[in-house]
Order: C-alpha cells, then sequence, then structure tokens
C-alpha cells in the first residue's frame, strides 16, 4: 500500500467502497439506502508495530469484504462503514483503540487483531463496554476460556487445533522421531505442547525441543543441538528473522543428510518462497490454512476472492508481484465480517440494543458451508467455546511454489471443550 | 499558599471533568491520572534528585504483578492486593538503589536498564504463573473497591482521581518537606550537600524507594482499574515513558508529569486524527516542542511563575 | 556434535555479532563521549542503513557484488547526511543540553521509523550477499560472508583507529572530548565538530548495518536492540575510551554465544543482564573509563 505519509484522512471513518458500484449493480432504489443509518464496524488494526505486515493484508482484505458486502445490499438493509485504528500491535493501545471505536466511534462491534497479547489485553475493555469483539488471532485463548463471553473467534482456527491436526500425516509420511524449533514465548509453547502431545497419541516422540528468543537475529548455534537421530524438524519461527532462520538452516545442513522438514507457513508468511537463499525448501513441506498459490481445483469462490482482494495466482499481490500476502491468515478478516453480517441478519440486529442478541445469533451457528462467505473452506463453529474449527492444509514446495498434497478432516483439529462461555453472564 | 490552591483547583477540575466528558474521555483521563501517578514517582527520583533511571519498568511492573499474581493465582481482595503491589514496588526500588546507587550518572543509567531487563525476562521465564508474554485479565475479585465493580466507569475515575489526589498530595509534602529539599541539593551540588553533613547515599535510596512506591501504586492501579497484566508494561518502553512524560512537562515540577502525560496522550490522539502516519508527527511536535520549551511546559511556565513547586 | 566444534561454533557466530556491535557501538561512543550527550535515535540510523542499503542494492543493475559495494558507500554518507542535518536543525539549537537532546532525539526516531514504514513498509526484506560462499569445516559448514563480515568490520575499525590517533580531524575530536572550552579558545569550530561527530556516529552504525543485511534481513523496527546493546557495550566499555568499547563488544559478543550453550536463552539472558549490571556495579567507570 503506497498510502502518502501525509494523507489527510477524509475517508478514514467513512468507508462505503464502491457504493456507486453497488446502486448501479443492485438496482436498489436510492431513496431507501440513503435514509438508512449505516452500521459502523470497528477494525483494530496492526497498522504500525511488529505486527504491520500482517495488518497491511488485514485491512486490504476487510476492504475487499466490505465492497462486496455492500453490493449485496448491506447488512438488513443499510450500508456498512469499517472505521480502522491503529492498535500499534500494543495491548495498552489495543484497550484503548476499543474504547475509542465502542465509545467515540459508536461501533456496533469490533473485530479484526491478531497477535496475543494485543487480544488478551484488549479483550477484558471489550467486555467491559458490552461490545461484541470477533478477533481474527489464531490464538488458543479464546477457547482456552481466558476471555469473555463478548469475544468469538468464527472467521480462523486456532493454533491447538492446527498444530493437532497436522500430526497424523506427519507422522504416517515423515517420521516419527521429531525435534521442534520454536520460539520462546506463547505461541511457540502452544506448538511445543499440543504437537508434543498430538505425536504421542499417533505413537511418535518429540525427542528435542528448541526454543529461540522471539528477538533472536542468528540461529546458526542453535542448529548443533538438533539431535542426530531427527527425522522431521519441525519449525514455526515468527518475527523479521524468520527468512535469516531458513537460510542458516540451509548453510548448516548444505547437500548432505538432512532431516525430513514440516514448517508452519507462518515462518514465510508475506515472504516469497522463491526468495533467494530459499532454495533449501525445496522438497520440504508446509502448513498452510489457505493455500497461497492458486491450486488446479479452485473453485468459483476462490477465484472470486482472489479477484476482490486483489491477490494473484502465486498469492502476491496484482499490482506488484514482489509484495506477497499473508494468505493463510488474511481470509480471517473476510470471513469474520459475513459473519457479522450472518449474525446480524439473525438476530433483526437494529442498534447496539441489540448486541447481545447478536452474539447469541453466532453462538447459535454450527455448519458454515464452503461459500462466497467462506472461501477457505467450510467450518464448524462451537458455540460453547466461540471457536470456529475448519480443514487444514499440507504443501510441498515443488518447483519454488507451494503444491497441496493434503487436506485434514475438521476432526483431526478437534479437541474437548475447555469452556462453556454460553452458560455465561453477558 | 498559591501553589496549595493551584493543586487543590487542579483535582477540582479533574473531578468535575467526569461529568462534562464523554465517557470515552472519561476513561482516557482515569488512564492518564495513574500514568501521572507513575511519572510523579519518576519525578520525585529525577526530576528533584537528579537520578537519570531507566529502570523504572520494573517497579512498574512489580506493582502491576504484586497485585496482579495474588489475585490471579490466590484470588485475594483488592484491598491487599493493593497494598501488595505498592510494597512490591518499592522494595524493587529499595534492592535495586542499594547496589545502583554505588554508580551514578551514566552508569547508573545503565545498571537501572540492565535490572529492569533481567526483570522483564524473568516474567517472561515465569512464564506459567506469570502467563509470560500474554499476560492475563484481572479477576473480578481483586476489581471491587468498598462495594463498587472498578469496571465501571465512574468508579474507576473516582479510584483513579483517589489514587492521584494522594500521590499528588504526598509529592507537595514532600517537596516542601526537609527531605525534599536535601534531595534537590543532591541534584544541584552533591558534594557541597554531602559537606553540610547529608549522606547522599541514604537520601538518593529514600528518593529511589519512595519513587517505586509511587510506581508500585501506579502498576497496581493500572491492574486493577483497567483489567490486563502483561510483561509488555515490564518493557523498555515503559521505563521511557515516564521519563518523557516528566521532560515534556518539566521535570521538578509537581504537575508537570500530569502535564506530560495528558499532552502526549492527547498528542497521539489528536495526530491519528490527521494521519495514519501520526508517529511523525508526534516526533516533529516532540522536536520543535523541545526546542522553544527545553525544560518542559511547566518548567517554561515557572520562568513566568517562580512560585510553581 | 560434540563439545569442541559446538563450542568453536558458537564462537565464530559470537565473533560475528560481536564485529558489528563493535561497529555499531563505536560510532555511539564517539558521540556519547564527544558530545555527551544520549543519543535515542542511535539504532534508527542503524535501520536506516540497511533500509539504504536494500533501496541501493534494489536500484543498481548487475551482480549481487556491485549492488553491495554501492551500498557500502552510499548507505553511510546518506546516513550520514540526514544525521548532520538532524544536528544542525534540531540538536544545536538545543545546545546540547542532555535532557532536552533524550526528548528531541526521541522524536528523532518516532520520524525516522514512521518514514521507513512509510517508505520501506511494514515487512522484512533480504539484502543478497555479495558473494555465496560456504567454508565446509569438518564438523559443519559456515557462510563465508560471515567470516568477510568480521574482516571487513575490523578494516574498518582499523581506519576509524588511525583516524582518531594519527589525523588531524581525530585530534580536534578528542581534543574537543577532553575540554571543549578549552578546544573552543584554540580556536576549534565546536559546532562543526559536533556535527561531524554526529554525523560520522551514524555513518559507522550505518557500516554496520550494511554489512549485517545479508545475513538478517532489514526491518524498520530492526534498530531497538542495537540501540541497546551499543549504549551498553560503550558504557561498559569506559566513557570516551574507543578501545573499551571494542574490548566490551568482544567480550558481551563471544560471552553471549557461549552462555547460550550452557543455559536456554532466556536464563542465559538474565544471567548476562545482570552480570553486565554486576560489572558496573562494582566497576562504575567500566573497564577502560577514567576512575571519577
Amino acid at each position: 500500500m503506497t498510502k502518502g505519509l501525509f494523507t489527510p484522512q477524509p475517508g478514514r471513518r467513512a468507508v462505503l467502497g464502491g457504493l456507486g458500484a453497488g446502486l448501479i449493480a443492485g438496482g436498489l432504489p436510492r431513496g431507501a439506502w440513503a435514509q438508512s443509518a449505516p452500521i459502523k464496524l470497528g477494525f483494530q488494526l496492526h497498522r504500525t508495530g511488529i505486527g504491520a505486515g500482517y495488518g497491511r493484508w488485514y485491512e486490504r482484505t476487510a476492504q475487499a469484504a466490505l465492497k462486496v458486502v455492500n453490493d449485496m445490499g448491506g447488512i438488513n438493509g443499510r450500508p456498512v462503514e469499517i472505521v480502522f485504528e491503529d492498535d500499534g500491535t500494543d495491548p495498552k493501545r489495543g484497550a484503548e483503540v476499543v474504547e475509542k471505536l465502542a465509545s467515540q466511534a459508536g461501533c456496533d462491534a469490533i473485530f479484526g487483531p491478531l497477535f496475543s497479547h494485543v487480544v488478551i489485553g484488549s479483550a477484558p475493555r471489550a467486555g467491559e463496554l458490552k461490545v461484541p469483539y470477533l478477533v481474527c488471532s489464531e490464538g488458543y485463548h479464546v477457547a482456552s476460556g481466558m476471555l469473555n463471553r463478548w469475544t468469538l473467534q468464527p472467521g480462523i482456527t486456532d493454533v491447538r487445533a492446527q498444530v493437532t491436526s497436522m500430526a497424523p500425516w506427519v507422522m504416517a509420511n515423515l517420521g516419527k522421531k521429531v525435534t521442534m524449533v520454536f520460539p520462546d514465548y506463547a505461541f511457540g509453547y502452544d506448538h511445543r505442547d499440543f504437537f508434543t502431545e498430538a505425536v504421542k497419541a499417533q505413537g511418535g516422540e518429540v525427542i528435542a525441543q528448541i526454543a529461540i528468543p522471539p528477538t533472536e537475529t542468528s540461529f546458526t548455534r542453535y542448529l548443533p543441538q538438533i539431535p542426530a537421530e531427527t527425522e522431521v524438524l519441525y519449525h514455526v519461527m515468527v518475527g523479521p528473522a524468520v527468512l535469516t532462520f531458513v537460510k542458516e538452516l540451509g548453510e548448516f545442513y548444505g547437500t548432505g543428510a538432512r532431516p525430513q522438514i514440516f514448517g508452519f507457513i507462518d515462518s514465510l508468511e508475506a515472504v516469497d518462497i522463491a526468495s533467494p537463499g530459499l532454495e533449501f525448501l525445496e522438497g520440504t513441506h508446509f502448513w498452510e490454512a489457505h493455500n497461497r498459490v492458486k491450486q488446479a481445483d479452485a473453485g468459483a469462490d476462490e477465484v472470486f476472492y482472489r479477484a476482490a482482494v486483489g491477490v494473484d495466482d502465486n498469492g502476491a499481490s496484482i499490482s506488484d508481484a514482489a509484495d506477497v500476502s499473508t494468505y493463510s491468515h488474511m481470509f480471517s478478516c473476510w470471513e469474520t465480517l459475513f459473519t457479522i453480517k450472518a449474525g446480524m441478519e439473525a438476530s433483526g440486529y437494529a442498534g447496539p440494543a441489540d448486541r447481545q442478541k447478536f452474539v447469541e445469533a453466532i453462538e447459535a451457528m454450527t455448519a458454515m458451508p464452503a461459500s462466497q462467505a467462506n472461501p477457505q473452506g467450510a467450518k464448524m463453529f462451537n458455540g460453547k467455546t466461540h471457536q470456529v474449527f475448519g480443514h487444514q492444509f499440507i504443501s510441498k514446495v515443488e518447483g519454488g511454489k507451494l503444491m497441496r498434497v493434503h487436506q485434514t478432516t475438521m476432526e483431526d483439529g478437534m479437541y474437548p471443550d475447555a469452556v462453556d462461555y454460553s452458560t455465561m453472564t453477558f | 499558599m498559591k501553589s496549595l490552591a493551584l493543586h487543590l483547583s487542579v483535582l477540582a477540575v479533574l473531578c468535575a471533568l467526569q461529568f462534562v466528558l464523554p465517557s470515552y474521555h472519561v476513561t482516557n483521563v482515569a488512564r492518564i491520572m495513574v500514568l501521572a501517578v507513575f511519572a510523579m514517582g519518576y519525578n520525585i527520583a529525577f526530576g528533584y534528585t537528579g537520578l537519570l533511571s531507566l529502570g523504572h519498568a520494573l517497579f512498574f511492573a512489580a506493582g502491576i504483578y504484586g497485585a496482579g499474581l495474588p489475585v490471579h493465582l490466590l484470588e485475594w481482595t483488592s484491598g491487599p492486593a493493593f497494598l501488595t503491589g505498592l510494597v512490591a514496588g518499592g522494595v524493587a526500588a529499595a534492592l535495586v538503589g542499594l547496589l545502583a546507587l554505588r554508580t551514578a550518572g551514566v552508569s547508573f543509567m545503565i545498571v537501572t536498564l540492565m535490572f529492569a531487563q533481567a526483570g522483564y525476562l524473568s516474567i517472561l521465564y515465569f512464564g506459567r504463573w506469570t502467563g509470560g508474554d500474554e499476560g492475563f485479565p484481572m479477576g473480578a475479585v481483586g476489581r471491587q473497591v468498598l462495594g463498587y465493580d472498578l469496571s465501571g466507569e465512574t468508579p474507576r475515575y473516582l479510584t483513579a482521581l483517589g489514587l492521584f489526589a494522594v500521590a499528588l498530595v504526598v509529592n507537595l509534602v514532600l517537596v516542601r518537606s526537609k527531605l525534599g529539599r536535601v534531595m534537590v541539593a543532591m541534584r544541584e551540588n552533591e558534594d557541597r550537600a554531602r559537606m553540610l553533613g547529608y549522606d547522599p547515599f541514604r537520601v538518593k535510596l529514600a528518593a529511589l524507594a519512595i519513587s517505586g512506591l509511587y510506581a508500585g501504586a501506579a502498576g497496581a492501579g493500572y491492574a486493577m482499574l483497567f483489567g490486563y497484566v502483561g510483561a509488555t508494561f515490564g518493557g523498555i518502553q515503559y521505563s521511557i515513558l515516564p521519563m518523557l512524560y516528566v521532560l515534556v512537562g518539566g521535570a521538578g515540577t509537581v504537575l508537570g508529569p500530569l502535564i506530560g502525560a495528558a499532552g502526549m496522550f492527547y498528542l497521539i490522539e489528536a495526530a491519528s486524527e490527521v494521519t495514519e502516519a501520526y508517529l511523525m508527527l508526534v516526533g516533529v511536535i516532540l522536536i520543535v516542542g523541545v526546542v522553544f520549551a527545553p525544560k518542559g511546559l511547566l518548567g517554561a511556565l515557572r520562568k513566568v511563575w517562580p512560585w510553581l513547586p | 556434535m560434540a563439545f569442541g566444534p559446538f563450542l568453536l561454533l558458537a564462537l565464530m557466530e559470537g565473533l560475528v555479532a560481536a564485529s558489528v556491535l563493535a561497529l555499531t557501538a563505536s560510532g555511539l561512543s564517539l558521540v556519547f563521549g564527544v558530545m555527551r550527550v544520549v543519543n535515542v535515535a542511535h539504532g534508527a540510523f542503524f535501520m536506516l542503513g540497511a533500509v539504504a542499503a536494500w533501496f541501493v542494492t534494489q536500484w543498481v543493475p548487475g551482480p549481487a557484488a556491485v549492488g553491495f559495494v554501492a551500498a557500502l558507500v552510499l548507505a553511510p554518507v546518506v546516513v550520514a547526511g540526514i544525521a548532520a542535518i538532524a544536528d544542525r536543525l534540531v540538536l544545536k539549537r538545543l545546545g546540547y543540553d542532555p535532557e532536552a537532546t533524550i526528548v528531541a532525539t526521541i522524536g528523532l526516531l518516532y520520524i525516522l521509523e514512521q518514514a521507513a514504514l512509510g517508505l520501506y513498509g511494514p515487512d522484512a526484506r533480504p539484502v543478497a550477499a555479495p558473494f555465496d560462499w560456504r567454508i565446509q569445516l569438518p564438523w559443519f559448514g559456515y557462510s563465508g560472508y560471515k567470516l568477510f563480515v568480521v574482516a571487513a568490520a575490523a578494516a574498518v575499525l582499523g581506519a576509524l583507529w588511525l583516524v582518531m590517533t594519527r589525523s588531524r580531524a581525530g585530534l580536534v575530536m578528542r581534543a574537543t572530548q577532553v575540554d571543549r572550552q578549552t578546544a573552543q579558545a584554540f580556536g576549534i569550530d565546536v559546532d562543526r565538530v559536533y556535527a561531524g561527530v554526529f554525523a560520522l556516529g551514524a555513518g559507522l552504525a550505518a557500516v554496520a548495518a550494511v554489512l549485517v543485511v545479508p545475513i538478517q534481513q532489514a526491518h524498520y523496527l530492526m534498530g531497538g536492540d542495537p540501540l541497546l546493546m551499543s549504549f551498553i557495550v560503550v558504557i561498559i566499555g569506559g566513557l570516551g575510551s574507543l578501545r573499551g568499547t571494542l574490548a566490551a563488544a568482544l567480550i558481551i559478543g563471544l560471552s553471549d554465544g557461549v552462555i547460550s550453550m550452557f543455559f536456554t536463552p532466556t536464563l542465559a539472558k538474565i544471567l548476562a543482564t545482570l552480570a553486565v549490571a554486576m560489572v558496573l556495579v562494582f566497576r562504575p567507570q567500566g573497564l577502560f573509563g577514567a576512575r571519577p
């Protein structure tokens, strides 16, 4: 996004996106449209800070989804606006932004944040203000019961499900002895704990767990800790240094013997797999939530989604092939917006007094079929834990491109409920 | 007398604001008041005694976790939790001071910074109990004061105001007291103060410990009023923030920290209304501001009104 | 891997880190030592060097080595220029008052980071190394480029040493550092010296960043850690002592790698941090500083 540095923001509050086109295409009577007060949705955006790389694509995807929703006639016949506010990927600022969106901008609901610590820092405020807070975070914190009944995650599966669902295929196809390399903080611990548990259940074993500080910039000295009998090297690195990690892994092993390598695409979101120095990844496997490269069997919904967001068949921006998207995460914004629409329509949402009914309407949702509203695939929502479950994908790097080799079932990733928010008070 | 009237009227204005302002700003002002308490504590160490510390995040975090952990793990109520946070901040500051005050100037700066960093890393290391980088929400049991739930707008504001008022009064009293004047003497000319019979080490340690109590109170208050405990509050930016507030508002003035906290908050708010690149605007304004008012806003005002404490 | 090779690898990695750190910290040492101001934006200058290197290598056609050499020359010059402007426009107006400089450089930091975010973007992007050479030791493979970084840093530091001790400019800088007023009395234009020192300090950080960017990536927030580490190194080494800065960088860089072999990374960092604090508690002037 090449926005000017000092672009004044007349449009920041009122993003009606494509209203004109919608009128012509939808043929709505102009009078009825103009009279309805818009539905205002707040978006807690990581525009600056460590999450800025994701934030940029989250904003684009949300804007694209907004245009589609408005072209379809909005929600309950009312046009929809999204108010974006930067939280700096900071928990303190996140809580302030929730406040600002709910109290000052008068938003009906808030969605969008990704980073766990920001979500956990902001969710209490959303609960106090009694505003629906739909996070796009893939964190286990929602389903773990840590948060409140106003917080939901209907647009993206969580880490526990993702990690658990990988174990069967990895055990069957790559090897039984695993060494895990993960960041030394909560996100990494979720990977460590849930994968170790899932691997044991499949008859395998995690023989080494190597935790790396998230701010680390050089990884070579950790690599000798990988035991020689490792069959599968599992990596999920986050932060700006991931490219270094993969490069140094390549330098360390060279062309000699190496274990099978299985990584989470989190390591390489927004990074081109064909970048120089990543040749080492050829033939290795990755978890993806949404296949970055358009697969041969892609349906009309996938094509529509890509065109709307502005992403080409390789998962990069249509206007700049070097601008690779965060494809396995950003669909959450699209699907969450459509879930908001579905929830508001099911509850007959008219205004903030109906917020509780809106949350209850979402709690009542169960199966979400694959559709234009859910381009990542079919989902199953658990109204008790407020968490959605879906398919995960495993891809192999072939010729510098990620080609899907496996799709998990939703059951592969399911786990016992840890909480029942629906019995809690609002 | 003039200064007492000024400070009392500030408190009166703050009390009145909650009825005048929209609810978004009421919560903001509550937040500003708690952060101003933190900054006032920093001012006692830095503005009055000349101790340039980069480790105050440790004392703030001690307050937050000192209040948060007993509530989270042991279900304590707000009173004991607050006291624990308050004391934790003071004790942390005293312990750090015992070691760090053997140094001065830039070495002191780095030693305090190192202790704060070690503290932050320890929060992460003991993540099983502290929640690590994610943190945890503050349990409702620890957020009840006199039967009122602090998550409600008015109880929150009044508690923040109460905390701020006490901190302000104590600060005024301290500044006028003998200890306060000796602290300033230490900053101005340590050797001369020592020759007059005052022990620099004890004075500075006292200043640092009091500063830690303020930080602990602010931290405990923040956890209870805003409901989130997390490692981010122990990070470097929370050592830099009180320093920035104090410098912008006016180091060595009692109301400077409040002005600085409010000023920085609303500067960021206003800038983000104008542009997405608001940090750039904030940076420019900080630079312009410091060129024209190098002693901070109240520092500049003090040239006109020398009686400002 | 056996203990011996493991230790060797840790030491080699530590040496690379120490070289980059020494170069970055030497810039800060000059600024801190001569001008006695805390430059909170020093890490931002480092980041700008990396970002500038990325832009240069994008625009310069031809093999990677050509682009890299161009970056090595151009990026420090550009960053030094920005620093000189900042000094003239802002720091000079403040009279180099320490507290005011802190606020001003915080403002500068915000401006530079936001500018990088706006012009360069939020992603971390790689820069190709000038050459691709993998050394195969009996126990592990190692990047030849990393060894080049050590050599290059040593060369630049050596050149800096020569300038400081043998040239007139170095003499003028050291004189101003020892006693500003006397230097002025001798006809030295202190303001120009300050601008030059500030620019040189930023330029050194930028050189370090250009050297390190093929190993890491350029990211708009990458300046935070170098800032922190540089300060630690400068003060542990002793204010005003370039030699102390180098020694401290070596010790800290090498020990960081070795300590983390024996403890988990976070615990290792805690211990290293406390060790730094203790060194200063018992020797406040640092390793080579003058006793107060």
